[in-house]
């Protein structure tokens, strides 16, 4: 059907169709950016190929052996300016972004690289990859293995053989039992050792404490020396245990040849895990792909946060969340029914009302900064001086921490639970409440049994959307208590074991330290996407189960309703 | 019906067990209309106490400052007769303000108790006979070296030092004079040494002493003896030409390259150490309207304070002009009255002063907030001398043999509606600037608070944001809430909201990381988007009108937005893809680099631009939910009547239902604004946070929200650093309250309107 273009402008319909796009175009950012996160971030899991590689440039041919990253287009002219000798008809080339580890030989674990300058590229399958616990990954082959400083076992060649798989599943055995023995290790020192260490310091804050309010009772120090003694003759104790580990474990090292042929050799206990990437089928890939998810889920974070884990970080913003919603519902139900049920309805309420709506549209670097001079400095500062004096000068509530994290939040996201229960107490309509004061129910029961019930779903979607929040909010966090990196978790085998007082790692926080502070960003962005995935998807769920109780709970109050 | 077993009796309401169960719970309602009223108020107070907390941290800031005796356990200390005997050359006080310092022209130090006037402890130096003590000069206050000139041409350096023990938990301070440049006095000129100069630092110093007319220069270096560690000066001495100019005094800056003199009535000169040629006048300045009575350096030595006795001081520092020459310009003046002014004593930590009056009056002033924090009477009449303690807590006043001690609470002098919000002339720049710079290695650097930078950047991002968040959220709404289809709308309007629970530290980290540098690359490919974008749409939307209406009838009405989605993506793919053909046809090279090279704008891979784009993306589903609600709440028989009356939808739109909903739409748009005023993460990791003033859409910026992140983990409690982040908190807090404030207000007008309707 034609329909000329000036009439079909004066109808308006160009207007709607711009209209219809900007929606379009809403739902692709939105769509696109989680693909992006999604692909990035679970992505990086995967065991990426090792390519070896003649790079040719200026008559210098070099062997490379590393993982493909990232392929980008960059001008000719561009790479002239750089001294590269670029052919007088290209226009354009593709630079390729390889990820060579072993960066305590080479000294970086990225270079880039001209793609058209690559040569003979293969896949051997002898080739292994190495996650270390220092100096990032390992590319090479592995070529002996040593026991105490004497070979036992030893392979020359590039082609896959009989021995070289005996060498491989040797070597596989050797860092099983590495593994074992250094989680021994962390066992005593981290949980024994921490232990003990920990009740030193309370011992001393103890008598520190009791000189502090001169008491001369000799018998109360003198219990607490010989405390004292007998952790310091376990703390020996498990040092001498410790030192035997530690020289089982660096028992075995391995030799293995790099990218420039040299044989470089480490210790077993260096390695975390050792794999063949192009000797791997799908199920092993499958296989590997979980392993390091679980490690990233479970694990804690090594190098500088830019490898391992971020147990930590999941389980400091779990715990701040649940802390913050156990204050946030109680206070905020109670104001909002104080607001709806128990005040005078007039014009003081309704000015408040428009200040707690609109305190849920101030900055949230604000709350942070009232947390940090208000909660830190003020109370804490304050409840230092009446009940933790024997620790001064070291503060411990008067710095940033767990608690004040949790309230800080508490506050900020207070307003969202209260406009959320007002709302719910709004649409109860007003016949069930007369009609259980009619059957000579207080004001209190008809609150707790008619009321309340029935405004749950909002008071559940408020909390809920607070919660979700919270756990997305960094900004304040950054001044009252999140660290990149805590040694200890908040919770704990030490008495009183939720401990308050200390600094925690958070998934917000540790997205900005990592992929803005971190010394090597390169090799820590992949790491940063899996954990912003992390995040959307737990908010995501969040939110999404807040729209699930609430419409469960209506359903269950719909008779209710009139 | 139910029938009772004991048939005999009624129900009995009143048994005591009732009465008693009643009693209970109406005591239990009683308690719970206490508590929840309790609970409530104080929550809404916790609330509202984060207000009263900021602006309690942010009072002092403009209290005025305070000056009184000195109480001792309640007891006003009582002045008492000066220590020492002589005339007072430098009169001081240690960290503390527990003991003081003065040196008299006898070339006696007296330690003392500034409480009582107890002296602690003398020194003299040894002077051979018929030698006088003719001329003092101060490196600096914070240093506490100074020289004595004698009148035998010769001088000799001291250093004040003071050492803090604690035995029996008690501080102990004591006093002592030292001799950093060694105790042999040094040979400056043969005559006396009416004048006298010193500055330098570590093993290089420069003393300049002599007759009115008749200057020498002594650089003396030092070498330390490792074993002994004796300090062992080598002196080397310098004629200096006749500068025409008879010195009254003299001064040396610390680069020891100026030296300033000044001269009789209101001359002042400006010598160059270092010109060729040897030192020389490059000015001579009629100074002050009236008689030169005062002339110091301020704190770190840049700067030239000169008091007259028409009550004027003023501020001078060397600027360099267009031709690279430094000149001695006069920066401010600072005037409380005409009486003529004594004396000043320069702060120890900070850029103020404090000048004295013939009638006792003493004012306060800080040079860059150009600030007079306080005017007040210490004396009647003519006072000697006047000194402020390190800490600027306490003030040292000589009148006629005696001393008196006065506190004072001048805790933030530095701040000023100037200093905060005007353009200052800072030490060392070229013209007044607006800088924000909070602080510095060194202990005499001068903290620039001005706010206009983090404001600007504040608006600048949120402008950009706004930018592209507003269009395409209220033309999202628009046709969400008008023309989707019911079934599309249920899908599309919670997805966009769940958008708004996105934390905005991915927004900012997928910006930083990921948008930043892709859109280095490929900045031509963003700006053909924006054209190809519309044009696509357009034509697509005219193709399907056109098309043949089997084809269109397959979707029905209402699903457009669907049908856009591929339009879009490929639109957006064909722009990139075309974008650096473009490019080299329009410029010749990348478009970033036309822009920096060609058109001379600085491109910053983090600017304004990602900060709009990932910001605009953080206040899109605000906005979008807002509007929509608004739109869709406009009854419907409105939108009807008129469609009733032969308008076309989009007529309709525009004319009846726009109107309508404008000022929902309206607070829609405060309340983006709001968020994107206080957002922090997107801004923090997006652009460079460099506080810059300029509208460059390819640079960064700093905003207020940023830089509280970035600088309140270091800022000392109780400072104003920290004083002024909590007034950059708090400038926060008041403008989104009142964005969101008069959002609200419009909507519940509207919505008293619809229910109106």
């Amino acid at each position: 059907m034609r329909q000329s273009f000036t009439e079909w402008t004066k109808s308006g319909a160009p207007w709607v169709w711009l209209n219809a796009g900007a929606v379009a175009i809403c739902m692709i950012m939105v769509v696109g950016l989680l693909s992006l996160i999604a692909v990035r971030g679970l992505g990086h899991f995967w065991p990426a190929d090792i390519v070896q590689a003649e790079y040719k440039e200026n008559n210098n041919s070099i062997r490379m052996i590393g993982e493909r990253v990232q392929v980008q287009e960059v001008a000719a002219e561009q790479l002239r300016d750089g001294g590269v000798n670029v052919p007088a008809d290209v226009e354009t080339m593709d630079r390729v972004l390889m990820k060579i580890g072993n960066r305590d030989h080479g000294g970086t674990d990225f270079i880039w690289i001209l793609d058209d300058f690559i040569e003979e590229s293969s896949k051997p399958e002898m080739l292994f990859a190495a996650e270390r616990r220092e100096w990032g990954n390992f590319y090479g082959y592995l070529r002996s293995i040593k026991e105490s400083g004497n070979e036992v076992a030893a392979y020359d060649g590039y082609e896959k053989s009989a021995d070289y798989e005996a060498l491989w599943n040797e070597f596989q055995n050797r860092i099983e039992r590495a593994e074992m023995i250094h989680d021994q290790i962390k066992d005593i020192e981290k949980g024994k050792i921490g232990s003990i260490n920990y009740e030193l310091e309370r011992l001393r804050l103890k008598e520190r404490a009791l000189q502090l309010k001169e008491v001369t009772d000799t018998a109360k120090y003198a219990e607490i020396d010989a405390r004292r003694a007998e952790l310091n003759a376990e703390y020996e104790g498990l040092q001498g245990e410790l030192l035997d580990l530690y020289n089982a474990v660096n028992r075995d090292s391995i030799t293995a040849e790099i990218a420039n042929g040299k044989i470089v050799e480490f210790k077993v206990a260096h390695i975390v895990r050792a794999f063949l990437p192009n000797d791997m089928g799908l199920g092993g890939k499958t296989g590997h792909y979980f392993a390091k998810l679980w490690e990233f889920l479970s694990d804690d974070p090594r190098e500088a946060n830019t490898e391992g884990g971020i147990f930590p970080a999941i389980y400091g913003t779990v715990l701040m969340v649940i802390i913050m919603s156990v204050m946030v519902t109680p206070f905020g139900v109670v104001a909002a029914v104080y607001l709806r049920e128990y005040a005078k309805q007039g014009f003081v309420t309704r000015v408040i009302r428009i200040a707690v709506n609109n305190l849920a549209g101030v900055p949230s670097i604000v709350y942070g900064v009232f947390g940090l001079g208000f909660f830190v400095y003020f109370l804490g500062g304050h409840i230092d001086d009446a009940f933790f004096a024997e620790a001064k000068p070291a503060p411990t509530f008067g710095t940033p921490g767990l608690l004040w994290a949790s309230i800080t939040l508490a506050l900020l996201t207070v307003p969202v639970v209260i406009v959320a229960t007002e709302e719910g107490l709004t649409r109860i309509p007003r016949a069930v409440r007369e009609g259980s004061l009619a059957l000579g129910a207080t004001k209190f029961e008809t609150l707790m049994k008619i009321v309340i019930p029935m405004a749950s779903p909002a008071i559940m979607t408020g909390v809920i959307l607070a919660i979700a929040r919270a756990a997305g909010e960094v900004a304040p966090l950054m001044l009252v208590g999140v660290v990149k990196l805590a040694p200890s978790l908040p919770l704990d085998g030490n008495y009183p074991f939720l401990h308050l007082d200390q600094k925690f790692m958070h998934l917000g926080f540790h997205i900005y330290d990592v992929g803005f502070q971190s010394p090597n960003v390169e090799a820590a962005r992949p790491l940063v996407y899996a954990t912003a995935f992390l995040l959307v998807a737990v908010i995501a769920m969040l939110n999404l189960s807040a729209i699930q109780i609430r419409n469960h709970l209506r359903e269950k109050y719909k008779a209710l309703e009139m | 019906m139910s029938t009772n077993n004991t048939a005999s009796s009624e129900l009995d309401f009143d048994t005591p067990a009732a009465k008693r169960h009643r009693n209970i719970r109406a005591l239990k309602d009683k308690f719970a209309s206490a508590g929840i009223a309790f609970g409530g108020i104080s929550v809404i107070v916790a609330i509202l106490l984060i207000f009263f907390y900021l602006l309690y941290e942010v009072a002092p800031l403009f209290e005025s400052a305070k000056i009184e005796r000195w109480q001792d356990n309640e007891q006003t200390v009582a002045p008492y007769a000066v220590p020492g005997e002589g005339n007072t050359l430098y009169l001081t006080m240690e960290e503390q303000a527990e003991i003081g310092l003065r040196v008299t022209d006898t070339g006696t130090f007296s330690f003392f108790n500034t409480r009582n006037g107890e002296v602690l402890k003398k020194e003299s130096v040894s002077l051979p006979e018929g030698v006088t003590v003719t001329s003092f000069a101060l490196a600096s206050e914070y240093s506490g070296i100074f020289a004595l000139g004698y009148s035998n041409g010769q001088a000799q350096v001291f250093q004040h030092k003071y050492k803090s023990t604690y035995p029996n938990g008690v501080r102990v301070i004591t006093p002592g004079i030292e001799y950093p440049l060694g105790a042999e006095t040094i040979q400056v000129s043969d005559g006396p040494l009416e004048v006298l100069a010193l500055n330098g630092e570590e093993d290089t110093w420069t003393l300049v002493g002599g007759q009115q007319s008749k200057l020498n220069a002594a650089q003396i270096s030092l070498t330390e003896n490792l074993i002994t560690e004796e300090v062992m000066a080598e002196s080397d001495l310098v004629a200096m030409p006749d500068m025409n100019i008879p010195a009254n005094k003299i001064l040396l800056m610390p680069d020891r390259r100026w030296m300033l003199i000044s001269g009789e009535d209101s001359k002042l000169g400006v010598v160059d150490m270092n010109a060729e040629g040897g030192p020389k006048v490059t000015q001579l300045i009629d100074a002050t309207p009236g008689n030169i009575t005062s002339f110091e350096l301020l704190l770190g030595g840049n700067s030239l304070l000169i008091s007259d006795d028409k009550g004027e001081t003023s501020q001078w520092f060397l600027v360099r002009n267009e031709d690279n020459e430094w000149l001695l310009t006069k920066i401010r003046d600072f005037k409380n009255g005409s009486a003529p002014i004594t004396g000043i004593s320069i702060e120890h930590r900070r850029k103020g002063f404090a000048a004295i009056t013939d009638s006792g009056d003493i004012s306060f002033f800080t040079t860059t907030a150009e600030r007079n924090s306080l005017n007040a009477a210490v004396a009647k009449g003519n006072v000697d001398m006047i000194a402020l303690a390190p800490r600027s807590n306490a003030l040292l006043v000589e009148q006629n043999g005696e001393l008196t001690l006065w506190k004072i609470h001048n805790e933030h002098p530095e701040i000023s509606w100037s200093a905060l919000w005007e353009k200052v002339w800072y030490e060392g720049y070229q013209e007044p600037e607006f800088t924000w710079q909070s602080s510095a290695s060194t202990n005499d650097f001068e903290p620039k608070y001005s706010l206009m930078p983090l404001a600007f950047g504040t608006l600048k991002a949120a402008f950009y944001a706004m930018l592209l968040g507003t269009p395409l959220a209220i033309c999202g709404a628009i046709y969400t809430a008008y023309f989707m289809v019911p079934a599309m709308r249920r899908k599309v309007k919670p997805f966009i909201e769940l958008m708004e629970a996105l934390p905005t530290v991915i927004l900012g980290f997928l910006a930083g990381l990921w948008l930043a540098p892709f859109m280095e690359v490929n900045l031509a490919g963003i700006f053909v988007t924006l054209l190809v974008l519309p044009v696509a749409i357009i034509a697509f939307a005219y193709a399907w009108a056109c098309a043949p209406k089997a084809i269109r009838f397959l979707i029905p009405e209402g699903w457009d937005a669907a049908l856009l989605v591929p339009v879009v993506i490929i639109a957006t793919m064909f722009s990139f893809w075309i974008a650096p053909g473009i490019e080299q046809v329009l410029f010749g090279t990348e478009m970033r680099y036309w822009v920096s090279n060609e058109l001379g704008i600085p491109y910053d891979q983090r600017n304004a631009l990602v900060v709009g784009i990932a910001m605009g993306f953080a206040v899109i589903p605000t906005i979008f939910s807002i509007t929509e609600d608004a739109i869709f709440a406009v009854p419907k028989h409105l939108s009807y009547g008129s469609l009733a009356l032969g308008a076309t939808p989009w007529q309709t739109l525009v004319r009846v239902v726009m109107p309508t909903a404008s000022p929902g739409i309206f607070s829609a748009v405060m309340i983006g604004m709001g968020r994107a005023v206080g957002e922090t993460m997107i801004v923090l990791m997006a652009t460079g946070n460099t506080p810059i003033m300029d509208v460059n859409i390819f640079e960064g910026m700093r905003t207020l929200a940023a830089n509280i992140a970035v600088e309140m983990p270091e800022s000392e409690v109780g400072s104003t650093h920290y004083r002024i982040l909590f007034l950059a908190a708090f400038v926060l807090f008041l403008f989104t309250f009142f964005v969101n404030t008069l959002a609200e207000l419009v909507r519940q007008r509207l919505r008293k309107k619809y229910g109106s309707l």
